[in-house]
């Protein structure tokens, strides 16, 4: 898993704007459906957790299934009233956690 | 023993095929029960208005491997009264469940996209639950060219 997820959140907003945030985590989001050649089911392997705080607070999470395509993508919005940072957490079916940060200046 | 005749051959064949065939349908796929129940598990029991939602998807999905999805839910995202979870389904995929989305007031908009699988053309259906306690629910109509179960 040496792929880091991309994230896209504005460098700065205005205080009380809702801003756009997208993020894509590099993962092959094995359904547990699939078989391999000799006919043996491979394992499910998923992301099933995301979540998004902004300075500590909860703004949005995601419980995946399956039926969620590959490098999960996900698309959401925040409403920013300070300055601060987003941190991100997708939790792999495994239960590795991988996180990521990012910083905003709300003027 | 008297060995089989050629009728009642072909009259175990087909049996069998149809054996599988209804195998198939009720087994490897999820159904609108299915999908039902887990609404029922999502609301307690209580019934969803239909409207408020609209969920965005192609009309038609070449690939069922991945197929844009958003769902927003027309909401006012205040501290007393905003959505705080959305549950979509897809009723004709090995298992309903697809994605539960939790918001808060501070996500400013009761909007997600995601990429999603699906096996085959099917209704997706989203369910929204409001900080209030009301229940609402749209559902949209995708055709699927080629599945995207895996196999």
């Amino acid at each position: 898993m040496a792929d880091s997820p991309k994230i896209r959140v504005p460098k700065t907003a205005k205080k009380g704007e809702v801003v756009e945030i997208k993020t894509l985590m590099p993962h092959v989001m094995e359904s547990g459906q699939r078989k391999d050649k000799d006919g043996k089911p491979i394992p499910r392997k998923i992301i099933n957790k995301f979540t998004a705080e902004f300075n500590g607070k909860p703004v949005f999470s995601a419980n995946l299934e399956p039926a969620v395509a590959a490098n999960p993508y996900l698309q959401f919005f925040a409403k920013v009233e300070e300055s601060g940072t987003f941190k991100f957490a997708w939790t792999d079916d495994d239960g590795t956690v991988i996180t990521a940060e990012q910083k905003i200046d709300v003027a | 023993m008297r060995p089989l005749s050629r009728r009642a051959t072909l009259a175990l064949g087909a049996s069998t095929a149809a054996i599988a065939i209804v195998g198939w349908g009720t087994g490897a796929h999820a159904n609108a029960k299915d999908a039902a129940d887990e609404i029922a598990k999502f609301t307690g029991g209580k019934t969803a208005e239909a409207g408020k939602i609209s969920i965005e998807l192609p009309e038609i999905a070449e690939n069922g491997n991945t197929v844009p999805l958003s769902v927003s839910v027309d909401a006012p995202m205040t501290a007393a009264d905003h959505v705080t979870e959305v549950l979509v389904l897809a009723e004709g995929n090995p298992r309903p469940g697809v994605a539960t989305f939790h918001f808060s007031a501070m996500s400013g908009k009761a909007e997600a996209s995601t990429r999603i699988r699906l096996a085959t053309t099917q209704n997706i259906i989203a369910v929204a639950k409001t900080s209030t306690g009301k229940f609402y629910t749209a559902q949209k109509l995708v055709k699927v060219t080629i599945g995207g179960c895996g196999g």
